[in-house]
């Protein structure tokens, strides 16, 4: 892959994200209970696990959609929404969380995006409103990405225009467009029919190739096992089982992997 | 699967069947044209209407002056409306416990108050301030309270300079056009899916930008229909502030030509083409507005029905 989706190459051997006893409630359920986890630069890590796991919850704890209530949670080294001065946290200003958001691209499972505008502005709003970059630099790399992604044709189409699959790539060229060192995917596949999946897992796979960090929630097993570095089961808020997704999807150590696994694959 | 590569070609070619037909509807439309008939007919010879005078005086000069008055006061009460209604709703969905209950206060009080009392109470408004003065708040009070002169007044002006008849005309449409506006702004804000707010802000989008370049140009396709109706109910509404008094209005002052020349009826049907015409006017901008914020999504036209009703196209 050319230079086109990853300007700037990682550090290697470098941790993109460090997860330390992570956790998370939201009222009196206990959603994450003490997640440990760590991503290498240029690496894919596929989180997997029963709706209710908390996976979800863990990937926008990453870039600080939800507040974690305790542990520590790095991402390139630097902690998230807080900001450490002895022993004492200090939370960040809304505007530091937000500049460090743009660093971070997110993929929603219901693609989220913007209907107002057509496929090239809803690519160039967050470099243009909030890198400041100028109009023609934005949509010339909007034009590039959405030729990536294979919609070059539909930069002018609004997002109610195109099918499920055009509307999840469009997403995922919008978050490649803040030039992010990570990206989160939620369940990017998940709401879309069968036959527009493998359009989407294409381009994440070739963005993967081009050595982007990636965290994946999914349950494509085929993408797990071709593209992913790591796997980790998630069940009931912990980390159950993770290593080399082959390894885990064909020799399941625990027993909950394994019901799991009899029953999706 | 293998039937269908077998099939004749007669079922291929276009469907030429025979509509359903709808007799009632054509009974229904006899019957309103039929009165619509006998209405114009009312119109033409019923010599009440003095078709004459009031063309003749619809158009004069106090009465154009008053027009002007109206619509003047239409547009910037509704100007101010909606940009107070505005900070109200965001107020009002604030996390700041405060704000909100403030901005509830402030819908609560003046949806309660009927507009015509509020234009009378702003009316009288010079009875409770005889000047308004600019300044550090409580200056007089701590002054004595510590017992030394303090002055923090900046300027101030005498109450029957600033609250002329027009200003408090104005000051009480605008206000209490911003508790409706507060409400219809707030609903269109609600209703914007909260993926959206999430997708601005993974971004790095700041709140203020998500909310002008994101949340509010959806929410406009849900504000402006009912703003429509507020401003065209506002339109209607500066005819009450003969009572603050203003007199230059225009429903006052058609009616004062009736009253002077005794022949009221002729400029009260003057009073009703007027608003029509403004009213009119209006529509047109609004039809425009909810096209530019349409953008995205499709719907059905007008002229799309009327042509399924007289039996083209497609439902």
């Amino acid at each position: 892959m050319s230079s086109a989706l990853t300007p700037t190459p990682p550090a290697p051997d470098s941790i993109m994200v460090r997860s330390e006893g992570v956790h998370k409630a939201f009222g009196r359920v206990e959603v994450l209970k003490g997640i440990d986890l760590e991503v290498r630069s240029g690496h894919v890590m596929c989180l997997l696990g029963p709706s209710g796991s908390g996976k979800s919850t863990f990937l926008r704890c990453i870039n600080h959609l939800e507040q974690i209530d305790a542990g520590r949670l790095y991402v390139d080294g630097e902690l998230v929404g807080y900001r450490q001065k002895g022993d004492k946290l200090y939370e960040l200003k809304e505007s530091e969380v937000a500049r460090k958001r743009a660093e971070i691209g997110m993929v929603f499972q219901r693609f989220n995006l913007f209907p107002h505008m057509t496929a090239l502005e809803n690519v160039v709003e967050a470099p243009c409103k909030v890198k400041r970059k100028s109009k023609a630099a934005a949509a010339e790399r909007g034009r590039t990405l959405l030729e990536r992604v294979g919609l070059g044709d539909k930069i002018d189409a609004y997002p109610s225009q195109l099918s499920g699959g055009q509307q999840q790539r469009v997403a995922i060229a919008r978050a490649l467009a803040m030039d992010p060192k990570l990206m989160l995917f939620d369940e990017p596949t998940s709401a879309l029919d069968p036959e527009l999946v493998g359009d989407v897992l294409d381009v994440m796979r070739d963005l993967a190739k081009s050595g982007m960090t990636m965290v994946v929630v999914t349950h494509e097993m085929g993408f797990a096992r071709e593209v992913g570095d790591t796997l980790v089961f998630m069940d009931g808020g912990v980390v159950v089982e993770s290593g080399e997704p082959r390894e885990v999807l064909t020799n399941p150590q625990h027993e909950r992997t394994k019901a799991f696994l009899s029953k999706v694959l | 699967m293998s039937t269908t590569t077998e099939a004749p070609s007669e079922q291929a070619s276009p469907i030429k069947a025979v509509p359903v037909r709808h007799p009632g509807r054509w009974v229904a439309t006899a019957i309103v044209l039929l009165l619509l008939a006998m209405f114009v007919h009312m119109l033409v010879t019923n010599g009440a209407f003095q078709w004459r005078f009031m063309r003749e005086n619809a158009l004069s000069s106090p009465v154009l002056a008053g027009a002007r008055t109206s619509l003047v006061l239409t547009i910037l009460s509704m100007i101010i409306g909606i940009s107070l209604g505005i900070v109200v709703a965001v107020m009002r969905l604030s996390p700041n416990p405060i704000l909100s209950t403030t901005a509830w206060l402030y819908t609560w009080f003046f949806r309660a108050i009927p507009r015509v009392v509020l234009l009378v109470l702003f009316g009288n408004l010079g009875i409770l301030y005889t000047r308004f003065e600019f300044g550090l708040p409580f200056d007089r009070q701590l002054g004595n309270l510590l017992g030394i002169d303090i002055n923090g007044r900046l300027f101030g002006v005498d109450s029957r300079t600033l609250l002329t008849g027009f200003m408090a005309g104005l000051l009480g449409l605008a206000l209490s056009e911003a508790a409706y506006m507060a409400e219809i702004v707030r609903g269109g804000i609600s209703s914007i899916d909260p993926g959206q707010h999430e997708a601005a802000q993974a971004l790095g989008m700041s709140r203020p930008l998500t909310m002008r370049r994101v949340i509010l140009p959806q929410a406009m396709r849900v504000i402006v229909p009912p703003t429509g109706n507020e401003t065209i109910a506002m339109l209607k509404d500066t005819s009450l502030v003969a009572f603050v008094p203003v007199t230059n209005e225009l429903f006052f002052q058609l009616q004062a030509v009736g009253n002077r020349t005794f022949r009221p009826f002729p400029m009260l049907v003057a009073a009703c083409l007027w608003y029509l015409a403004m009213t009119s006017v209006l529509m047109v901008g609004q039809y425009f507005l909810e096209k530019r914020y349409s953008r995205g999504t499709r719907t059905a036209t007008s002229a799309r029905r009327w042509l399924i009703f007289f039996g083209g196209g497609n439902r």
